[in-house]
């Protein structure tokens, strides 16, 4: 009998979370932006974002081979950064967009240093702005088959009026997976309902934001222009799905409101002053890069490291 | 009312519906008992009988080594066959005594009652001392030491801790049902003891029964209140416990006398009280033996140092081939390989599961998810501690906090990645308290 029971340090007991399962409810929870997405812009989007998933966990799985390291592709994470890189492109990219983007995110960005966990930098967005800068017409053209007007965001920057309502359910143009604010919202709440997240990013985010916009953005605390900032281009979706992201945002509970806050004020610099109307994807990766910078100054201390500076509203 | 807590922490599964309407039943020993001579924190007892000696039950067989130390009693009638060094629970060799066990039970005459109001503060220590009585809960830290505070009159919380957070016990629940007017005694007897405390006795809310019981008892002492604890692990660890009854938060430096508390487990209040009133030895213990690998799981009074093997057949045997054998709990209970080792003062439970959990897993990269930080009652970052650990880096391990770790154990049991977290940590204390010894 001796031989048959096993040893270990204490706990001799473990939960069922496994970095697997996060990925899938994070892939559940794209997944009405997703179908949205597919139903607003058709069948290109669906190719389009099957190829960026392909190509994201075809990377992984080759270069581990090539490096003759252990498969890591069934943990999900290159699936996950697919579809997010996927709902990042513009309905109307060719498919060899989705190719390099995929490439270039796993590649590139996690696996060069040093796999999962070890980038410093979200793949799907390091992955997009590479794309931004090196095919800036193809990713900015938003037209495509089902819509021929400017983004919502673009709109408002030249003065334009929009309409909020289609901004909140979806049916405007922008990329596959950013338009319906309701649909990234319902995934946003199945990650928030499962414990994948919690509100401390995106809610320090989009009140920082909000705080921004209504201070600089020339229009005061302006219901509808508030509205259709928050609704439009790529906020919600980065808010609870890109600035969340594990491995790239502050571990420390303090560290992830400060980065929040970060996040927002940069995103509303962006978008007032900056020379396009979005911001969202450069204000994550510039705070992406001041992560340990926030961690360190936001170290927590240890239970009780303050003495007993209670006491006195026990006593 | 919202019921108290700390930070942090989570709800592994329970098990105790296994063995909690299990009435405690008592067992004797068959064969040898081993009685190991550091039972406890401090310097190991040291032996006053010699091989060959016939001793009888609740005699001294090693008194204290020193103040931090406490004497050992034999706990049946037998015959002193030998003093060498013998397996024990943590699966190092240790000096034992080992006692051929006659089968008369021949009990020493217990030292004369005594009326509590009659005895100086002085006296009562000295028995809680001669008792050989030490914290039960898990740590075995002398208990006349802990009663010794440099300034007594400072201390304004007597906290005894029946939160029993640890998944599948059910030894101080049972106590708390069968026997809560001993608990209660303990209670009173330590209280003599600090004139301006209050007496708390903390319980969390899955024992509502408890609570009840308890409540209706201590109704009528002024200075006795009943405190209900949120139910999560590790609601029973001391400084989380403090925290949530007075709202004073310890470091890992300091103790708990510092926050003006006193605490003592449930099982301890009633060696306690048994020492006091009764002078009785600590000579036996309650014992779960529970787990899906045991054919019926059971609570047990048990004579110190009886093998957990014979606790097994006790318990009807093994129902299944066991995977793991645990000692204690499965939040911080130690592993065995062997069941011929003894119960001893800090000995809870010894738990069969028929499937290990750990060894299911293999250890994966940390994806920075934050969920070990979120669980750690000791505020600290469990994932960067165990990578300073991993890298040897003492300072850096020390800078962030990597000694205020309890070793509660929850990190590991919520990583996804199943890493080994508390394990890394805790090998890096051990190193550095080695260093700090030097």
């Amino acid at each position: 009998m001796n031989d048959l029971t096993k040893i270990s340090s204490n706990p001799h007991t473990r939960s069922k979370i496994t970095t697997g399962n996060i990925m899938l409810t994070v892939i559940v929870a794209l997944l009405p932006a997703t179908l949205f997405g597919i139903y607003n812009f058709g069948i290109s989007a669906l190719i389009l974002i099957l190829v960026t998933i392909g190509s994201a966990v075809l990377s992984e799985y080759f270069y581990e081979k090539f490096m003759k390291q252990k498969s890591t592709i069934h943990d999900l994470s290159a699936v996950v950064t697919g579809l997010l890189l996927a709902l990042n492109l513009p309905p109307a990219a060719p498919w060899w967009i989705g190719v390099i983007g995929g490439a270039f995110a796993i590649i590139v960005v996690k696996m060069l240093f040093g796999g999962i966990g070890q980038n410093f930098m979200n793949p799907a967005l390091a992955a997009r702005c590479f794309l931004m800068i090196s095919f800036a017409s193809i990713m900015t053209n938003f037209q495509c088959d089902a819509y021929s007007q400017a983004t919502p965001l673009a709109t408002l920057k030249s003065g334009g009026v929009v309409d909020i309502f289609s901004m909140v359910t979806g049916k405007i143009p922008g990329t596959i997976g950013e338009t319906s604010m309701i649909a990234i919202v319902l995934g946003a709440c199945i990650l928030i309902l499962t414990g994948v997240i919690d509100l401390k990013i995106p809610g320090s985010y989009l009140i920082s934001f909000v705080i921004f916009i209504s201070l600089f953005g020339g229009r005061g605390f302006d219901y509808q222009f508030i509205s259709a900032h928050l609704a439009g281009g790529g906020l919600m979706l980065g808010a609870f799905f890109m600035a969340t992201d594990y491995v790239t945002r502050p571990i420390t509970s303090k560290g992830q409101i400060l980065y929040g806050i970060l996040l927002g004020v940069l995103t509303g610099l962006f978008r007032l002053f900056g020379g396009s109307a979005e911001g969202v994807s450069y204000a994550i990766i510039i705070s992406n890069l001041l992560v340990p910078l926030i961690e360190k100054i936001t170290m927590p201390k240890g239970f009780g490291s303050g003495g007993l500076k209670h006491e006195k509203n026990v006593a | 009312m919202t019921n108290r807590t700390f930070r942090g922490g989570l709800h592994p599964y329970d098990g105790k519906e296994l063995s909690k309407d299990k009435p405690i039943k008592d067992i004797m020993p068959k064969s040898e008992l081993l009685f190991p001579l550091s039972q406890h924190i401090g310097a190991p007892a040291v032996p006053i009988v010699e091989k060959g000696e016939h001793v009888l039950a609740g005699q001294m067989i090693a008194k204290a080594g020193g103040f931090v130390s406490a004497p050992i009693y034999a706990s049946v009638s037998g015959t002193i066959t030998t003093i060498e060094p013998r397996r024990v629970i943590s699966g190092e060799m240790a000096n034992c005594i080992v006692i051929e066990n006659d089968g008369l039970y021949e009990e020493i005459a217990p030292l004369e009652k005594v009326d509590l109001a009659s005895l100086t503060k002085q006296e009562i220590i000295e028995r809680i001392s001669l008792a050989g009585i030490v914290g039960m809960g898990g740590a075995g830290f002398p208990t006349h030491v802990k009663l010794s505070p440099k300034e007594p009159d400072k201390i304004t919380y007597v906290i005894i801790n029946c939160a029993e957070c640890e998944p599948y016990l059910t030894s101080d629940y049972r106590r708390m049902i069968e026997e809560p007017d001993k608990i209660i005694g303990g209670l009173k007897i330590i209280l003599q003891l600090f004139d301006n405390a209050k007496g708390i006795i903390a319980i969390e809310d899955n024992k509502p029964d408890c609570i009840e019981i308890i409540k209706k008892m201590v109704k009528e002492e002024p200075r006795i209140a009943v405190k209900s604890l949120k139910t999560k692990y590790p609601q029973g660890a001391e400084r989380q416990l403090i925290y949530a009854v007075t709202k004073r938060a310890i470091n890992s430096s300091m103790l708990p006398a510092d926050a003006g508390c006193v605490v003592n487990n449930a099982d301890t209040a009633v060696a306690v009280q048994q020492a006091v009133l009764f002078g009785k030895p600590l000579i036996s213990r309650i014992v779960t033996v529970t787990g899906d690998a045991i054919s019926s799981p059971s609570n047990f009074r048990v004579r110190m140092g009886m093998k957990m093997s014979e606790l097994v057949e006790e318990a009807g045997g093994f129902s299944k081939q066991p995977e793991k054998l645990i000692s204690g709990g499965p939040m911080m209970g130690i592993s065995l390989f062997d069941l011929d080792v003894p119960i001893v003062k800090t000995s809870s439970a010894l738990l069969c599961l028929s499937k290990d959990d750990v060894s299911k897993w293999e250890p994966s990269a940390c994806i920075n998810c934050g969920k070990c930080v979120e669980v750690c009652p000791g505020r600290i970052v469990p994932s960067r501690l165990a990578d300073y650990s991993e890298h040897s880096n003492i300072e850096a391990f020390e800078k962030a906090n990597g000694m205020e770790c309890c070793e509660c154990g929850c990190c590991s049991y919520i990583c996804p990645a199943k890493r080994q977290l508390t394990q890394s940590i805790k090998s890096m204390r051990k190193m550095i308290l080695a260093n700090r010894k030097k």
